[in-house]
């Protein structure tokens, strides 16, 4: 760990600033996943500036009857916040398979949708990796890649995004409101992660120096179910092999509004909308999710290790999609 | 023999007596000593697996602020070995990646890292050969296996007997690389003062320590002491002091008068702290009509690292476990680029009987049996090797009690069922567990009288967890005639008497038998009220007992298992491990070591497998996040129970060694339930949702 | 570059230096000399270095110490009352909920966490319905319980301990 400065910022506008003005500095909110880099040596910042005081967090209702929350709310926090166990179900299951109580006490919405990624060629500094130190080769591609991409890699990186909580926001169509000094904007969760393409250092489309301020959810219509599940190999603290977000409404026997999201699949929260196109005003049925399934898949390449990844995502998404439908039908 | 301990405090739940320091953390860990002045030690790795450092940049390193000393290699102190793992910085060549070749010492944690990872090490790189395979031409047989068995064994016609045998199966199984974990990391204070090196060592032997480091720095042993207050378990891993140890003495003889501390770090622990080799075992079973083996063959492929060769016994516990007129065990190594293998958790016994518990499982099915009847059946009624009578033998009694307990006898037979609504499939399955009794000679054990019925009894053995500060307490009242109370233990110091290693299972035989004679000998000396400031010695010698029979702990172990059907998860509701090891000295801290082994057996069998680079060379899961052990959710309801066992041949307190024998089996009953619960057979740990998918 | 921080640990006010580098666990073990929460992987994996921040139970390995300025520590040596350990620790002493001892202060700070998230209606990953208010039965202490790893294997032996605190 090189040696840096640490600033705590009071608001928003000297936060951005104080990152603007200064090439290596970066934002620090809950720090389980940066301080974890500054010890493997995969990112050498030169100041710290610290924005968990920031006022960004409450969860609050929007005036559409969707949820606005604060970047700095703490996981733990957003998972057991009312409006989400009632509303939102499946963000609440999400952020609770991910990490362990202690770390969902410190990490913020923000660092969440943040974090980098698992590979262990990427968090072991002595050997190549295209997304630490772009243009080295990937070892991966050749290399140990069961947790690896099947969906949207690229030669550069097969490298996924470890975030349950976004794949969760992907689903239920959330939107990232980022600040910087140059102003204000929003991007669709769905569009804030990139594929890696030949760009793998670039996990997100935030320019430097731009500041996750809150994420809004949309309402869902009476009758809607959300579930969230995680397949891992323990039964707890791992991240996913395969994960499946899904909301679900079902009107007289004919699924009317379907959204799903793989995690585990992609360099990004995977929205899986050859699915949701085919399911879109079908009738429920075991074999229509499985063709759906299929034909998401079919798009997916494996490497060689992770071949199972493709009939384990189509089987978690069945018994998901089986599992809402029965609870839609109640 | 000597008579049986029975009555008194051994077979008494006593309270751990370093629990309420450990539950308020302040029971001292090595790493914790010397805090003051000290210094801390960074180590430099090599980055590549194989090949040689050509040039080490250390100007950056040594303009950090607070560095105090930059070691390189060559440029330390020579020692006066032939071990090369221990011949730290001794030479520039690289044997495995991560390797030491070099050392930072700052007066910050902070710095000593930073400047290590200035220090710009240059290589020539070959290409490195980590990939274990059965068809490797360069297998080779070792001379022994460890510690000193023979490495094949033939007895009978194999060959003929698989050919007539009316049921016969060839099956491969494959256990991956290991690695311990204990969850406090290997460290080290190192502290030279003069002629004397002084070493808080985390470590399951004082002495050990002691004896290896003393001839290497060239000291009579008198000169090294080595302390070891509390460790954070080892199960293997800290059995003999590894390369970390070595580095911090090294490195403190360049910063006299001051502590030197060194904490491995987690990622280090994959490369410098030992593993388990991965195996491939090759078993083939015959049988006849009715059930009975008549031909058992055990052939193990393992690797071991270039520099120095650990030749693990997996194929041993195959030459008792069953009766049959023909069997024949054998072991290859393939020498590798990979960090030193070691001792891990029941070597030998743990690979090995998974390998042979789900064979014979499988062989039950084959010939129409329960796998229960089936082991009954084919227990042997002596030591199949020797041909000595066992000196006690329990298995059917474990496997019986068991079976009744666990409800075996009510499970639907066939294999395979029907999800629940969930989508889980139940299954249960069955193993026998097995772990010799073993016994250091030369653990030496001294009692003082210290007046009003009070005695200070001292040895230099070391309780890793194990519970043997409070197990050798209780041996040392009921020797003394007196209540636990009365009793002062002094361990873990090479000031103490000798103590042999933690290890093998054999602390409580080896250190409380020398507790029991030097008992004696107070006793017949001084009679039962000794005069305060007298005292006597006792050692621990060979067992006469074992040239007549053949000693071993039995046990059985019981799984029941959920697999999902969509997504090839396995949890582990409940588990059921009877087991037959003698008197039990303490029940509360025995059940926890029987608990611990079968919750390590259940994360083996689940989920532990470490990942080597097949181009880099490298550890790839490096690290608690990647390399899963099991977690709290994993465990489900494990319940422990022992047979009365009266074993008068094995030691004075007829105990049998309980730290290992619960690790030992409860892969092959996972997996055989695993089978019983989808039809399919997973011969390769870990037993992960890849393998079950489909 | 060095930065002064006042923290409260367990009850008494430390005035510290530490490096803008320091872990909150290097700070509390390498120049506080408060050595209760253990170091075992040092990077949000394992659980042992458990403490309690303002309340809230975190991994000291993974927070700098100079973001824990006036802020208040409890670790497992001062979770109890003067000198008599706090009935989870109790609790674990009885039921043998530890060997090693090195993940234990972890454990203890964890158990004492979770069980008042518990009682601030927290759900866990195996509540089902996450609208009711959760019942901390064995299933939702082992998943709660799930990041601190023990390789002893204490953990149904802690899960016990954990359901008599509760009673």
């Amino acid at each position: 760990m090189i040696p840096f400065e640490y600033r705590r910022a009071e608001d928003t506008d000297s936060a951005v600033t104080a990152v603007a003005a200064d090439p290596r500095a970066v934002f620090l909110a809950g720090g389980t996943n940066l301080v974890d880099h500054l010890k493997l040596g995969i990112t050498a910042p030169d100041e710290l500036v610290d924005v968990t005081d920031l006022p960004l967090d409450a969860i609050e209702d929007t005036p559409e009857g969707g949820l606005r929350i604060g970047a700095t709310v703490r996981n733990s926090d957003l998972a057991a916040s009312p409006p989400v166990r009632e509303r939102y179900r499946a963000l609440s299951l999400a952020l609770l398979s991910g990490a362990s109580g202690q770390l969902r006490n410190r990490a913020t919405t923000g660092g969440n949708l943040l974090q980098r990624t698992r590979c262990p060629y990427f968090q072991e500094i002595t050997t190549p990796c295209n997304k630490r130190s772009p243009g080295t080769g990937c070892s991966a591609l050749h290399g140990h890649n069961k947790n690896h991409a099947v969906l949207g890699a690229s030669d550069s990186c097969v490298a996924t995004h470890p975030s349950d909580m976004a794949v969760a926001m992907a689903a239920l169509d959330g939107t990232v409101h980022v600040r910087s000094d140059r102003g204000e904007r929003t991007i669709p969760v769905t569009e804030l992660h990139r594929l890696p393409g030949e760009q793998p250092h670039r996990d997100t489309v935030l320019e430097r120096g731009e500041l996750i301020t809150a994420v809004d959810l949309p309402p869902l219509p009476t009758g809607t179910y959300t579930a969230y599940r995680k397949v891992r190999e323990r039964a707890s603290y791992a991240f996913a092999l395969v994960s499946v977000a899904a909301v679900l409404r079902v009107d007289n026997g004919v699924i009317d509004d379907v959204r799903l999201a793989f995690g585990g699949l992609a360099h990004k929260p995977w929205r899986a909308e050859t699915v949701e196109e085919r399911l879109r005003g079908a009738t429920p049925a075991e074999s229509t999710f499985r063709e759906a399934a299929e034909a998401e898949l079919s798009a997916a390449r494996a490497l060689a290790d992770n071949a199972f990844k493709i009939p384990l995502a189509r089987n978690t998404l069945g018994a998901v999609l089986r599992d809402l439908t029965t609870e839609a039908a109640r | 023999m000597t008579q049986h301990i029975g009555s008194g405090t051994a077979g008494s739940p006593v309270e751990r007596l370093d629990g309420q320091a450990k539950v308020t953390g302040n029971a001292p860990y090595a790493f914790e000593q010397l805090t003051e002045g000290a210094v801390y030690l960074h180590p430099v790795r090599a980055p590549v697996a194989r090949g040689r450092v050509t040039e080490l940049e250390t100007a950056a390193a040594e303009a950090v602020e607070g560095v105090r000393a930059v070691l390189l290699p060559g440029q330390v102190e020579r020692l006066d070995t032939r071990d090369r793992e221990l011949a730290v910085l001794q030479s520039r060549e690289i044997a495995f990646r991560g390797q030491y070749v070099g050392a930072v010492l700052a007066t910050t944690p902070e710095n000593a890292r930073y400047a290590a990872s200035l220090v710009r090490v240059s290589c020539a790189e070959a290409p490195p050969d980590v990939a274990l395979d059965s068809e490797r031409a360069d297998l080779y047989a070792p001379e022994v296996v460890n510690p000193s068995f023979e490495t094949d064994t033939e007895q009978g016609d194999t060959d003929s007997a698989l050919e007539e045998a009316a049921y016969s199966i060839d099956r491969t199984y494959r256990t991956p690389m290991e690695h311990n974990n204990p969850m406090e990391p290997h460290a080290t204070v190192a502290y030279w003062d003069g002629g004397q090196l002084s070493l808080y060592d985390s470590t399951q032997g004082a002495h050990s320590v002691c004896d290896t480091l003393a001839p290497l720095f060239g000291l009579p042993a008198d000169r090294v002491r080595v302390q070891a207050p509390h460790v954070g378990g080892g199960f293997g891993s800290k059995g003999m002091p590894h390369a970390n140890v070595v580095l911090a003495a090294l490195a403190a003889r360049s910063v006299p008068e001051t502590p030197v501390k060194f904490a491995v770090t987690r990622q280090q622990m994959f490369t410098v702290a030992g593993h388990r080799t991965p195996t491939i075992q090759r078993v083939r079973l015959g049988a006849t009509r009715s059930g009975e083996l008549t031909a058992i063959v055990h052939d193990v492929v393992e690797h071991t690292s270039r520099i120095k060769e650990f030749a693990e016994q997996t194929a041993v516990p195959t030459r008792n476990m069953y009766r049959a007129a023909n069997r024949r065990t054998t072991h290859r190594l393939a020498a590798l680029d990979v960090p030193v293998p070691s001792w891990m958790r029941a070597p030998g016994e743990c690979p090995g009987m998974f390998a042979l518990e789900s064979a014979v499982d499988e062989m039950a099915r084959e010939c129409g049996q329960d796998p229960v009847d089936f082991r009954i059946r084919n227990e042997p009624s002596e030591d199949p090797e020797t041909g000595l009578p066992f000196s006690s033998h329990n298995l059917a009694g474990c496997l019986r009690h068991g079976a009744e307990r666990f409800g075996w006898y009510d499970r639907n037979a066939s294999a395979r069922s029907s999800p629940d609504a969930a989508g889980w499939v139940p299954g249960v399955g069955v193993a026998a567990s097995t772990y010799p009794v073993l016994r250091s000679p030369g653990s030496r054990a001294l009692v003082l009288a210290e007046g009003s019925g009070r005695y200070r009894v001292s040895i230099g053995a070391v309780d890793i967890g194990t519970g043997a500060r409070t197990a050798l307490t209780q041996i040392a009242a009921d020797a003394l005639d007196t209540e636990v109370s009365a009793i002062d233990l002094r361990i873990a110091d090479t000031a103490l008497p000798y103590a042999s290693v933690a290890g093998g299972s054999s602390g409580t035989t080896s250190w409380g038998t020398a507790i029991h004679e030097a008992a004696g000998e107070l006793r017949a000396e001084h009679g039962s009220a000794p005069p305060p400031g007298a005292s006597a010695e006792g050692e621990t010698t060979s067992n006469p007992e074992s040239d007549r029979f053949a000693m071993h702990a039995h046990g059985a172990q019981f799984a029941e298992v959920r697999v999902h059907a969509d997504t090839g998860e396995v949890r582990v509701p409940r588990m059921l491990g009877v087991f037959a090891v003698g008197q039990v000295i303490n029940p509360r801290t025995a059940r926890s070591q029987f608990l611990g082994g079968m919750t390590m057996g259940l994360s083996m069998a689940l989920h532990e497998e470490t990942v080597l680079d097949h181009t880099l060379g490298h550890v790839v899961n490096q690290d608690l996040a990647e390399y899963h052990i099991a977690t709290n959710a994993d465990v489900g309801s494990i319940e422990i129970t022992w047979l009365d066992e009266q074993d008068p041949h094995v030691n004075p307190m007829g105990s049998k060694g309980i730290g290992e024998i619960g690790i030992v089996g409860t892969a092959a009953a996972v997996a055989n339930a695993v089978q019983h619960a989808t039809g399919a057979r997973v011969r390769q740990l870990p037993i992960t949702p890849d393998k079950l998918i489909s | 570059m060095e930065r002064p921080v006042t923290l409260h640990v367990d009850g008494t006010v430390r005035k510290v230096s530490v490096d803008t580098r320091t872990t909150l666990l290097d700070g509390l073990r390498e120049r506080l000399a408060v050595t209760a929460p253990k170091k075992g992987c040092d990077h949000g994996q394992c659980g042992a270095c458990t403490v309690l921040l303002d309340g809230r139970r975190v991994l000291a390995c993974l927070i700098l110490a100079v973001t824990c300025d006036r802020s208040e520590v409890t670790t497992a040596d001062g979770l109890g009352d003067s000198g008599s350990p706090h009935p989870v620790q109790r609790a674990l002493l009885e039921h043998d909920g530890l060997q090693c001892g090195y993940c234990t202060p972890g454990q203890a700070c964890s158990a004492v966490g979770m069980l008042d998230e518990a009682k601030a209606g927290w759900p866990s990953a195996v509540s089902g319905d996450l609208r009711q208010n959760v019942e901390l039965t064995e299933e939702e202490i082992r998943e709660r319980m799930s990041g601190n790893l023990c390789r002893c294997g204490a953990y149904p032996n802690i899960v016990a301990a954990l359901r008599e605190a509760i009673r």
